[in-house]
């Protein structure tokens, strides 16, 4: 932010100074230039005003009425979406199915990306093939990638026929309530890893190596450098992938839908698949609204309180 | 000894790596392959890594069972508009944010990084009804606008932003005294230098349009109007079981061309993506 603000300061000197000795011509080209900044930023700004920021109000406008559409009841009922929010019995095993699946997601997601990065960071030929591999699931049509993954995860499928060929027997993983979570969760990792994969190997290659140099003069091992120099020095782009990652990890809808429409019963049943459900399914517009503004409490909370962590544990930041 | 150990340590290094690779490639390799295999030849195991007998019979199959053709050309072309798009009012609004300074930029600036954290997901509900309003369900138009304006166009924006500010302001001085005003700047200086954060932008605007799932199935209800991850979706048999042979066909026809792409130009592709990133 500040050095937008020195370097935009620096250009508005020069465009009145040429203009100097001619004020009049000087402040049309002053006027002329914040006309331009408006113009400029109009389509951007009009647009998530429009299909951002007035649906959001309306999210919330939504949630106080009672709102079904194949009935076509539209009546306000003040708190009484979010009296049946609290009373919902389904409610407290979706939120649970959510928190397993992000929290996982992430957890995974992260630790694999910057495993991955580390053993590319290495001097290594052909680490570039191996990078084109790992990142190569990106370019996959998301829901290709899951049809794919639902035929190997089939009961007689490739995963369980790998394991029967090394001796044990696999579940039938999307029909198990817990394995169904797993592979929710694997499959979306293998999709994704790629792209923190990408961000965290930049990053490595941006530490400097005199750090490294300087701590293995001090007698450091590989595990205390990679902690003491690292992770701190990388951790600007820890926290950017974790908050991106998070805020995904709340938006996963196709793999659900694909892979186990929400089951068995309702374990892979996330926020954003029963908000679907209740509004497209069940055209309750007024409580898939009400489910809309505790997703965007939830993203909201979760993204603040990222962004205040950093200031515990994000070392530099420019 | 020592030698002999770090190339021991190399091969291990090696082994680790490709076995890690299993599940980031077999999952393709099996589609590509398996769309060529009659269909009791798929459920084969050991899974045949060639098919025995290719054949492209499954192809035309999936353009007997849907107006796959069509669902193709949808998805291209809701894809280009939305990339062309984004690019368009994303480098504009983040070089405005960057370079001009007018009342109030700062705040309109703090408005719009509101988006970033209102994913479309928890606005679909009053997203439907404006569409529906305004006689759009079924059409295109959201598949289009949502995107272009809406947190994904944000975070582009916000990538513009940060690359416009690294680049100095120097540059643009020359045709400053030329006389060039604030868009022939823009236009004919700051653009052709930001290709690499616009190819990022391009690139993962692309990949989101291409992947989009929720909006065509909460919009559209016309075969001949869906884009390819519904159209994927819809290759089921009279009692609602996967037509294995025909949804690989159409998966790889699907994944193909954007993998080619990747795999072509992976070099920009992957270090385009990381650029911007630590940058955003």
């Amino acid at each position: 932010m500040s050095r937008a603000d020195v370097d935009t300061a620096a250009s508005g000197r020069r465009t009145r100074r040429p203009d100097g000795p001619r004020p009049r011509r000087g402040w049309t080209a002053r006027r002329r230039e914040v006309a331009a900044g408006y113009l400029f930023v109009a389509p951007q700004l009009l647009g998530t005003v429009l299909f951002v920021l007035v649906p959001l109000a309306l999210v919330f406008w939504y949630s106080f009425h009672e709102w079904n559409v194949l009935v076509g009841s539209f009546e306000f009922t003040g708190a009484a979406n979010y009296e049946r929010l609290a009373s919902d019995p389904a409610l407290p095993g979706v939120l649970g199915a959510t928190a397993t699946f992000s929290v996982g997601l992430v957890v995974l997601n992260l630790s694999l990306a910057l495993a991955l990065a580390v053993l590319l960071n290495q001097k290594l030929r052909g680490t570039i093939v191996f990078r084109t591999l790992f990142f190569s699931p990106v370019a996959v049509t998301l829901v290709a990638w899951t049809i794919v993954w639902r035929f190997l995860l089939q009961d007689d499928g490739g995963v369980n026929g790998l394991l029967t060929a090394l001796g044990t027997e696999g579940p039938n993983w999307l029909r198990r309530e817990t394995t169904a979570m797993i592979a929710v969760i694997v499959v979306q990792v293998l999709k994704n890893v790629g792209l923190n994969m990408v961000l965290f190997l930049a990053a490595l290659q941006g530490v400097p190596q005199e750090l490294y140099e300087a701590s293995m003069l001090d007698g450091a091992g590989r595990w205390t450098r990679f902690r003491r120099v690292t992770v701190p020095m990388i951790s600007p782009t820890i926290l950017l992938t974790s908050i991106i990652t998070v805020v995904g990890s709340l938006q996963v809808f196709a793999q659900i839908d694909v892979l186990t429409s929400g089951g068995p019963g309702t374990s892979t049943t996330v926020l954003v698949y029963y908000l679907y459900q209740n509004a497209f399914q069940f055209h309750d517009f007024g409580y898939g609204a009400t489910l809309s503004v505790l997703l965007f409490a939830i993203v909201l909370v979760l993204t603040v309180v990222q962004w205040q962590m950093r200031r515990k544990w994000v070392v530099h930041e420019d | 000894m020592k030698t002999d150990r770090s190339r021991r340590a190399k091969l291990a290094l090696y082994g680790l790596l490709c076995l890690l690779a299993v599940p980031f490639v077999f999952p393709t390799w099996w589609m590509v392959t398996s769309s060529l295999k009659p269909a009791n030849e798929i459920f084969a195991f050991p899974p045949s890594l060639f098919p025995s007998d290719p054949s492209l019979a499954a192809y035309g199959r999936v353009f007997e069972f849907a107006p796959f053709a069509q669902q193709y050309f949808n998805s291209m072309y809701i894809a280009a508009v939305v990339t062309v798009g984004t690019l368009a009012v994303s480098s504009l609004a983040g070089y405005a944010f960057a370079r001009i300074r007018f009342p109030g930029h700062n705040a309109l600036f703090l408005v719009i990084l509101v988006g970033l954290l209102i994913p479309s997901e928890v606005t679909i509900v009053p997203l439907f009804q404006m569409f529906n309003a305004w006689g759009l369900i079924d059409t295109h138009w959201p598949l289009l606008l949502v995107p272009i304006f809406g947190a994904p166009s944000v975070l582009a924006t916000l990538i513009m932003r940060q690359f416009f500010i690294a680049l100095p302001v120097e540059i643009e001085e020359a045709g400053r005294m030329d006389g060039l005003g604030r868009f022939a700047l823009y236009a004919r200086i700051a653009l052709p230098l930001s290709r690499p954060a616009l190819g990022a932008v391009a690139i993962f605007s692309f990949l989101h349009s291409w992947n989009l799932y929720l909006e065509p199935v909460v919009f559209l209800s016309t075969p001949e109007k869906f884009t390819l991850p519904q159209a994927l979706t819809q290759f089921v048999d009279a009692y609602g079981g996967p037509m294995w042979d025909v949804q690989l066909s159409a998966a790889t026809m699907s994944a193909l061309p954007v993998l080619i792409v990747f795999v072509v130009a992976q070099r920009q592709f992957v270090e385009g993506l990381a650029h911007t990133g630590i940058k955003g």
